[in-house]
């Protein structure tokens, strides 16, 4: 509770004006709702990762080596890795063009695609997963068209990869829209008048603005994707070495009560986790700055 | 006039030739199709291959019923938890300056980024029989995991930020003046917060409550962990659906899941009617002048 203690002295900070000094002292209830929120964000959150980190403590470094490099994990990482990656690459650009038709054309029923690009964050991962599956297996919509000409979507790494672009969408629209929405026409027109064509005003003055965003959102798809279970395990088939997650591998070691490797798997998991956020959180702090800079 | 022919001139050169335009237009919604438009449409009609009647009758068993329970049971504590917890967490981190808040605010986040496998997890190690607290809890004879509390744990975790980050920026961006002004005329705390605070944010916090209702409602990874899938007890709906569709029983998994896309499109039909409403209220705001106080927006709108 030591971040409490700070309380008594909160209004140290060099940036705010003296001014302001009195007022802000004037609200109530800072100690409570600050008490509240450490307490709920312990019990909920970092005592439970805690235990994570702890167990990892019981077991030596072998152990952990091997219980985290085994051919059938790295083949897992190698999956869970490669498809995040080419899922999120994809949601980049199909993202971006989604944004751009939203933002800068109009069309009939333009409000209503809007609202369904958060589809995949309201759809239950499960019914996306089944419903993917369905589409995609051999006597599916799609599935069907495709078997003739020999593609195979569903069952294999093909469909760990569609249902990671599905669950990844809404990301990189929902954080490039704002941005292309915000972004100053003037720039574009200066940019005409100065003899640019359509195609280099596109990447050299608006691609500029929206780049930041851009990253944020792929980083995001990307940091989703390594995660997600539910929508992946009905359509990817799960063969060990050639369609099984890395959080598959989880499941599957804790069914064998093996708690010590499930462990050690998800803290690898969880650090590249961590490491995501902090690369969003870096990416986002850079397209405030950005945007600042553009709209003065 | 002439202005308009100005105007026009300089658009034409910040639009794309028409045959651009058409090609994105057509990928884009054509990508649209694919990825979104068709897998909900599939949900459905799976769910009706064999007619109303089969789908009804899946929603009509007891198993089925007991999932909906215990997910209707599961969010209606997850959600008001995790209301509370952010509004608390906002009010904190928006309203006062303090060292740390930066990291605090990365924390609030972190239920996010990690995986729901990983989040089910944490629970099994805690009170697990072989976790921390699970011999105590053996002992004294209390279930969590593989049990209903397990999962509300697991679902409290996997939709913990969301109240508190859609609340954090907005109150950011309402600073603190309305309140100080309430303070000063006399309010106490919890009139500020009922009369000034609240209604100035009620559009985010609906925002935050139906995704949050959304996910809790819709989790499967992380309640997968932690659920010990016993039929009739600890199935929620996400699981059922799974278990109808391992054991090839199609048309009642696509029934029952069908129930899980149509809260989908109720959320999204209700996130649409609240982003109307608070860009109209904005506006509305906006419109007013300014030495009208703006506490009286969201009265009249």
């Amino acid at each position: 509770m030591s971040a409490v203690n700070t309380v008594t002295l909160p209004l140290q900070v060099g940036s705010e004006s003296g001014a302001r000094r009195a007022p802000r002292r004037v609200l109530p209830g800072f100690k409570l709702t600050l008490g509240y929120t450490l307490f709920y964000l312990s019990v909920i959150v970092l005592i439970p990762l805690s235990a994570l980190i702890f167990k990892t403590f019981t077991l030596t470094w072998d152990q952990f080596v091997t219980a985290v490099s085994s051919p059938r994990v790295v083949a897992s990482y190698r999956l869970t890795f490669g498809a995040s990656l080419i899922a999120a690459s994809v949601n980049a650009v199909f993202g971006l063009l989604v944004a751009w038709v939203l933002v800068r054309y109009s069309f009939p029923g333009k409000k209503i695609i809007d609202a369904l690009v958060d589809l995949p964050f309201a759809l239950p991962t499960a019914v996306a997963g089944i419903s993917l599956t369905a589409l995609l297996a051999s006597n599916g919509w799609i599935g069907s068209i495709l078997e003739p000409y020999g593609i195979q979507l569903a069952f294999n790494p093909n469909g760990v990869v569609i249902a990671l672009i599905f669950i990844g969408l809404p990301f990189v629209v929902r954080t490039v829209q704002p941005v292309l929405e915000d972004a100053e026409k003037e720039l574009e027109e200066a940019a005409t008048c100065l003899g640019a064509t359509r195609l280099q005003t596109f990447w050299h003055v608006i691609f500029p603005t929206i780049a930041p965003a851009l990253l944020t959102g792929f980083a995001m798809a990307f940091a989703r994707a390594i995660g997600e279970y539910g929508s992946v395990i009905f359509i990817a088939g799960n063969m060990p070495m050639i369609s099984e997650i890395t959080p598959l591998i989880i499941i599957g070691k804790l069914e064998q009560y093996d708690y010590a490797g499930a462990t050690a798997v998800a803290v690898v998991l969880l650090i590249i986790s961590f490491i995501l956020l902090l690369v969003i959180n870096a990416l986002q702090a850079w397209q405030r700055r950005r945007s600042g800079g553009t709209s003065q | 006039m002439s202005n308009t022919r100005t105007v026009r001139r300089a658009q034409a050169g910040t639009t794309e030739p028409t045959w651009v335009k058409w090609t994105l237009l057509t990928i884009a919604l054509a990508f649209i199709f694919l990825f979104l438009v068709l897998p909900l449409a599939a949900v459905f009609t799976e769910a009706l291959r064999k007619g109303w009647g089969a789908a009804f009758e899946a929603l009509k068993e007891p198993d089925a019923w007991s999932a909906i329970r215990l997910t209707l049971i599961t969010a209606s504590i997850a959600v008001p938890l995790n209301l509370v917890f952010g509004i608390a967490a906002a009010w904190s981190i928006a309203k006062y300056e303090f060292r740390g808040k930066a990291f605090l605010t990365t924390l609030v986040d972190l239920p996010f980024s990690v995986s729901p496998v990983v989040a089910g997890l944490i629970y099994v190690l805690m009170f697990g029989a072989q976790g921390w607290i699970g011999p105590w809890l053996q002992a004294h004879d209390i279930k969590i995991v593989f049990a209903i509390p397990g999962i509300v744990l697991a679902t409290i975790f996997v939709t913990f930020p969301f109240i508190a980050r859609e609340l954090i920026p907005l109150m950011q961006a309402q600073g603190t003046d309305e309140e100080q002004a309430a303070i000063v005329l006399g309010a106490t705390g919890w009139q500020t917060f009922w009369y000034v605070t609240l209604p100035n944010i009620k559009w985010g916090l609906v925002y935050g409550v139906i995704l949050c209702n959304a996910r809790a409602m819709g989790e499967f990874g992380a309640v997968s962990v932690v659920s010990g899938h016993i039929r009739g007890q600890t199935n929620t709906i996400p699981l059922h659906v799974e278990i109808l569709y391992n054991e090839y029983q199609s048309v009642a998994a696509f029934a029952v899941a069908s129930l899980l896309a149509l809260l989908a499109l109720v959320t999204l039909v209700i996130k649409q009617v609240v982003e109307w409403r608070f860009e109209r209220e904005q506006k509305a705001a906006a419109a007013l002048p300014p030495e009208r106080p703006m506490v009286q927006a969201p009265a009249t709108a």
